[in-house]
């Protein structure tokens, strides 16, 4: 009997179908929009599920197929599918949270007449993430990612009629490209590298496995080439600025697209080459300074953020960093797991977040309130993203962040510190979210009521895997680790790690209760003493001016020089050419007068310029 | 003395070409085209007496010209005639329809 795995590739055409059946239709139907998109992401699901079993079954080899794509003399692209179990965890990722998202949307979006649209765009992204994460080589790799990119910039843009979506849209469009740029390079080397010119990850990590490879100029260039694509995708310094700003999109989408799924892709890049990485000490270091630099970055910006989608997308741009320093540190395993922790309980956070505007219709936390009681599953399960979050045991959080932070203290005690200072931070505003959304006295929305069915129920089911998709790693328990890279990765007692982090995570959480919902401590007991701190923070450290000034500005005024160059000298001589014809013809139609006497004379003319030609010929 | 014939053929070649480019009145045209084809007449005999190979071929082909030239003068006035007849006016510039 064949293996399942061999039908994998069923996995992202379901959507894909699921794509081409809501676009055929078009606005023609709005329920069937929502069953077909949503069958689509549920077959995805099962089939997920079934690749999944099997795997954990068994010790199964990975599988891998395709097909030759593009055949230029003895050099031919390959285009495939592989099924590892890094793999095989991404697509019940991608597709769990996908489902769980369409049916959310069924609620969220319902108003909208754009809907099927919505849908259709929803369905295709899901198709080019699941095809991204089934890849077997780089090229393929790079098509689908572009193309999730493309579904992130529809999306992000979905409601066009708001300029400031339209300007995320581009803004998210424009800034991963220059990622994107770095990721192409990257591979057009790799390709020039390879021996046998092949870009398959099997002979990528077959090469970059040996030893000899380590530690060359060219290896190094590359793994920081690839990085820079995943810097760009995952919203890493200094090309973090699109993704807060992505918030502009429609929420379910912040939850599958933004916090999910494609900003994973960079984490998945990495894990994916991560044999590159592995040969350059150089690069490793790199990924593990730029995530800690992040996570720490985009923590304290976090905390004087006041729309709570931002917040949210702040929390994701620094937990995707904490994921850079467990690649970075060489943990993969660790890097993984909380991808896919954070994958379930961000999510869930951000659905909740979506469930709260569809309540109050504002995104402003300083204008909420007090909507734990009229809004009592929406609040528990927000409580434990939040907690998830914020790494309190022993919720899914806690284990992945503990395994990044026991990996950290083994590596390199300053990024402990940087890791356990964004713990802190991260309970923090968390804390300081949960409590002036849910607790205290309402403040306006006073009909907010609890969301439909239709958008608790994901709520619920994202809040199981957000409680317990920690257990399948633990300090004792090292099951996913070994699962993943085949060899048990060495737990040596985090009993610090444990402590500290759980320590940190509750002291926030009171800090928080304490300023925000108590009020025992002043809530400008910091922002009277340094303004200037809190203004830096509130405007994000002025990155967003000082990218305009520095790269916004001076490109917009050589794109305008250059416009002019093409307006004025290219079209003036296509002008010039298509005004001289005209004068040309114009002077015809003169001479075309209809007197036999101005023939006449032209022949004339004609006869005396020959005349000369034939004479002037001699003395010349 | 060739040359001198020639100047005369010349000169009145041009008073022709003059008239017939310039004159408004079509029967002065008519007028000047034979000052033309005189000249060339003239030309026609000045080369049979005095040119190169002298021959009696210069003679016989002026007067097919001179005959030509009769029977085109017939048809030009007749045709003068007729578009007087319709238009009204003899003006050459008033006749553009080449230009439709």
């Amino acid at each position: 009997m064949q293996s399942i795995a061999s039908y994998a590739w069923l996995v992202p055409l379901f959507p894909f179908v699921a794509f081409a059946v809501l676009l055929a239709f078009g606005r023609g139907f709005r329920t069937s929009g929502i069953v077909v998109g949503s069958a689509g992401s549920a077959a995805s699901l099962i089939m997920s599920l079934l690749v999944l079993a099997e795997r954990l079954g068994t010790n199964a080899d990975d599988y891998n197929a395709g097909f030759e794509w593009i055949a230029i003399g003895e050099f031919t692209l390959r285009m495939g599918f592989e099924v590892t179990n890094l793999t095989t965890l991404m697509l019940v990722v991608v597709s769990l949270v996908s489902f769980l998202v369409n049916i959310f949307s069924a609620g969220y979006m319902r108003d909208d007449e754009r809907i099927t649209v919505f849908y259709a765009y929803v369905a295709l992204f899901v198709s080019a993430m699941l095809a991204l994460v089934l890849a077997d080589n780089l090229l393929t790799f790079y098509f689908f990612w572009e193309l999730v990119g493309v579904c992130s910039f529809l999306l992000i843009g979905f409601w066009y009629a708001k300029p400031e979506a339209k300007k995320a849209a581009k803004k998210a469009f424009v800034v991963t490209r220059i990622g994107d740029a770095g990721l192409l390079i990257g591979i057009l080397l790799l390709f020039w590298h390879m021996p046998n010119r092949s870009l398959a990850f099997t002979d990528i990590s077959n090469l970059f496995g040996q030893p000899g490879m380590a530690d060359s100029g060219m290896t190094t260039l590359i793994a920081l080439l690839l990085f820079l694509g995943a810097v760009g995708k995952s919203g890493q310094f200094p090309l973090h600025v699109w993704l807060p700003d992505a918030m502009e999109g429609p929420t379910p989408i912040s939850a599958l697209i933004h916090a999910a799924t494609m900003v994973a892709a960079g984490v998945f890049l990495v894990a994916r080459t991560y044999d590159i990485f592995l040969a350059s000490p150089a690069a490793m270091d790199t990924v593990a300074f730029i995530g800690a630099f992040t996570a720490l970055f985009a923590a304290t910006i976090a905390v004087a953020q006041n729309d709570i989608k931002r917040i949210l997308a702040y929390s994701t741009v620094s937990q995707l960093g904490y994921m850079m320093i467990a690649l970075g540190l060489g943990s993969l395993a660790g890097g993984i797991f909380h991808l896919f922790t954070h994958a379930f309980f961000k999510a869930l956070l951000f659905l909740g977040a979506g469930s709260v505007i569809h309540a109050v219709h504002t995104q402003d936390i300083r204008e909420m309130g007090g909507l734990g009681a009229r809004m009592k599953l929406t609040a528990w399960t927000f409580a434990i993203g939040a907690l998830a979050l914020a790494g309190i045991p022993p919720l899914s959080g806690f284990w992945s962040k503990d395994a990044i932070l026991t990996a950290a203290l083994a590596g390199h005690p300053a990024l402990f510190a940087v890791g356990l200072l964004t713990a802190l931070f991260t309970a923090f505003y968390m804390a300081r979210l949960f409590f002036l959304v849910f607790a205290g006295k309402p403040k306006t929305g006073a009909r907010a009521h609890e969301s439909p069915a239709v958008m608790t129920v994901p709520l619920v089911l994202l809040a199981v895997p957000a409680i317990a998709a920690g257990f399948v790693e633990m300090p004792w328990n090292g099951w996913l680790g070994e699962w993943l890279t085949g060899t048990a990765e060495e737990t040596h007692g985090g009993s610090l790690a444990f402590v500290a982090s759980t320590a940190v995570g509750l002291l926030g959480i009171y800090l928080g209760w304490a300023v925000y919902a108590k009020g025992s401590i002043r809530r400008d007991a910091v922002s009277s003493r340094m303004p200037w701190l809190l203004r830096a923070l509130e405007r994000k450290y002025y990155i967003d001016e000082a990218y305009q000034r520095v790269a916004v500005r001076p490109l917009l005024a050589l794109g305008r020089g250059l416009q002019a160059v093409d307006d004025y000298v290219v079209e003036g001589i296509v002008r010039f050419a298509g005004w001289s014809a005209i004068a040309f013809g114009r002077a015809g139609i003169r001479l075309q007068n209809g007197q036999a006497q101005t023939y006449g004379l032209t022949a004339v003319i004609g006869l005396l310029v020959l005349a000369a030609l034939f004479v002037g010929r001699r003395f010349w | 003395m060739l040359s001198s014939y020639l100047t005369l053929a010349a000169i009145l070649f041009c008073i022709g070409l003059y008239g017939a480019l310039v004159k408004r009145n079509a029967v002065v045209v008519l007028f000047s085209i034979e000052l033309m084809l005189n000249a060339v007449n003239l030309n026609l005999i000045a080369f049979a007496k005095y040119g190169a190979a002298p021959s009696l071929t210069g003679h016989i082909f002026t007067l097919f010209t001179i005959s030509v030239a009769a029977a085109e003068a017939a048809v030009g006035v007749a045709v003068l005639i007729a578009l007087f007849r319709s238009r009204g006016t003899v003006n050459i510039d008033e006749f553009d329809e080449m230009r439709r």
